[in-house]
């Protein structure tokens, strides 16, 4: 650990992380204002890579869109040589936002509190009056425009998949990701996205809890009751998780046509349980029916990158999810959605319905806009307690099976070690 | 404007108007009966919209879509008690009325406030609906909704229709 980390955690009050490793998470992580702000410095500006965009998203030179690392905000173009580039959305004068569209086309990016002119790189290219008027005011000869670009994230690409990051630590986006966990990516992203549609939703808890869940296998089913009763998936039916070595990404999977049991023993599994409804049928179910598009009876792939980029299909739906920290206690939630420009009109029609299960208004999906907070409610006044991780024992290896925790535990094991815990 | 003009806009001020005191007084067993049975009912923001993109927060092909999507509410989704007040305004008859046969294009803005059940409150949106409407057994149906949020934030979740 170097110095400069020591010093900052030292004045933390006493805090160790508890000794059962990451079986438990001390509730404080969730509230505290002074781990929410070492988390935006240490993990999001941190040698981690953020998801900035799909390529497409930027088709010519002079596209441009805004969006955060952590809380900082970022521009990300696509300049005249064709490659994306990304950089802070701040000027090098005095910190304005230097673009206010949250998408557009420019030929420059300019400042407008002192029309500062960069180009689609950074570079900054004039800074207005820069000789003065009639021989005074102006810069000083010193200035030199190379030294005052706008600061630069660095920019790979994962398939159609573009990321950022601000740390020169960071390893290689392909080394960072792995084959394990890229491989469930190009599985999923096997055509050239075509986005149809956006949301984004504000969730009043700490962006972890969003994150914790997203990786939790084990409540899918128990928490959305939708899934279960009409056997959109059951912890019965095959599937499992795999979980980077790192513990930092994570890709659980699940194949509905193959049950571990016989459907009786699975309802008596379920029994009890206030998820599975005896009587509930849909009156339209026809959405429901998934049309093979991967080769591989895989139903449902919920794919994690560290810290807060998540790749979700469910049957045929396809959203690329981004977490975005707001505060201690609120995150954005971005959703986007695609299809494939090879998909027809009836591949189209079916994940617009598919859709329905997931956003903010899905029916699988719904609950977990909400559960994150009611945690957030439940663990004031209990900082100083944990939260319990044994389902499926202390490690976070790769199972044949969801009736687990570990891939929620992969995350606490990468994130621990960037805190300094 | 002649009298079956404004016969017209009254009628369909209170099909507007009905609708959104069926969603009000959680009578939600109900709202599906304002559409035809081939609806097209769909929630999306103005930034979608204007891009076409077609995407829908909730999309509906059917009428027995939106009965299902009350019998999700009713009986498998989780939520907090929560109700909405809709204040419908501006409703605005879009097009050449006087032709029956086709459907009505009709508009009006729309504000949601959403009251939890400790009692916060908010503007959970505001927006417009575009609608098409026509006339079957003698009340106007929505043959088609489409909700437009101006907003592309959703507050938590979006349980109940709009």
């Amino acid at each position: 650990m170097d110095q400069a980390r020591e010093q900052s955690i030292s004045h933390w009050p006493a805090f160790q992380w508890p000794a059962e490793g990451n079986a438990r998470v001390p509730y404080r992580v969730f509230s505290d204002p002074e781990v929410y702000r070492a988390e935006l410095t240490r993990v999001f500006l941190g040698p981690t890579w953020q998801f900035l965009t799909l390529a497409n998203q930027l088709r010519a030179p002079g596209d441009f869109l805004t969006t955060f690392v952590g809380e900082t905000p970022v521009i990300v173009t696509r300049g005249n040589d064709g490659q994306v580039h990304a950089m802070l959305n701040r000027c090098a004068h005095r910190g304005n936002l230097v673009c206010l569209k949250r998408r557009g086309h420019a030929d420059d990016l300019t400042c407008v509190y002192h029309a500062w002119r960069y180009d689609l790189e950074g570079n900054l290219k004039s800074v207005a009056f820069r000789r003065g008027v009639a021989g005074r005011g102006g810069m000083p000869e010193s200035f030199n425009l190379e030294q005052h670009g706008l600061k630069k994230l660095r920019v790979d690409t994962f398939g159609d998949l573009v990321f950022g990051t601000l740390s020169p630590d960071a390893p290689p986006l392909g080394d960072y990701i792995g084959n394990l966990i890229g491989s469930r990516i190009h599985r999923v992203l096997h055509g050239t996205p075509k986005v149809l549609g956006t949301t984004s939703q504000i969730l009043h808890n700490n962006w972890k809890l969003y994150f914790e869940n997203v990786r939790d296998t084990y409540h899918a089913t128990l928490l959305h009751t939708f899934f279960t009763t009409f056997r959109v998936s059951r912890l019965t039916s095959e599937g499992g998780v795999d979980i980077a070595e790192s513990g930092a990404h994570h890709a659980s999977y699940t194949r509905n046509k193959v049950d571990r049991v016989d459907p009786a023993s699975s309802d008596k599994l379920y029994a009890g349980i206030p998820s599975l409804r005896e009587n509930f049928r849909l009156a339209d179910p026809g959405f429901l029916t998934a049309v093979e598009e991967f080769g591989d009876d895989t139903t449902t792939q919920i794919l994690s990158l560290f810290p807060n980029f998540v790749l979700q299909q469910i049957q045929n739906c396809i959203a690329l999810r981004l977490v975005l920290p707001k505060g201690p206690d609120k995150t954005e939630l971005q959703w986007t959605y695609i299809g494939f420009e090879e998909d027809d009109a009836d591949m189209t029609a079916l994940r617009l319905a598919q859709a329905n299960l997931v956003g903010p208004a899905g029916y699988v999906s719904m609950e977990d806009g909400a559960v994150g907070n009611f945690i957030q409610r439940a663990i004031r006044g209990s900082e100083k307690d944990c939260s319990v991780l044994e389902m499926g024992g202390f490690e976070h290896t790769s199972e044949p099976n969801r009736t687990t925790e570990a891939s929620v535990r992969g995350f606490w094991h990468a994130y621990r070690p960037l805190m300094g815990w | 404007m002649d009298l079956g003009a404004i016969q017209r806009q009254w009628e369909l001020e209170q099909l507007l108007t009905d609708y959104v005191h069926c969603l009000d007084a959680d009578e939600l067993e109900r709202w599906p009966d304002f559409f035809t049975e081939d609806c097209f009912y769909r929630i999306t923001s103005a930034e979608n919209y204007e891009a076409g993109l077609p995407l829908g927060l909730i999309y509906a092909t059917s009428r027995d879509m939106l009965k299902d999507r009350v019998s999700a509410l009713r009986q498998a989704n989780i939520y907090e008690p929560q109700r909405y007040r809709h204040l419908v305004s501006s409703i605005k008859i879009i097009g050449d009325a006087a032709d029956g046969a086709r459907p009505l294009d009709v508009a009006a803005n729309l504000l949601v406030v959403r009251t939890m059940q400790h009692g916060e409150m908010m503007i959970f949106g505001a927006g417009r609906y575009i609608d098409q409407v026509k006339r079957e057994a003698g009340s106007w149906k929505f043959v088609s909704k489409t909700v437009v949020l101006d907003s592309r934030q959703v507050d938590t979740l979006l349980a109940i229709p709009i």
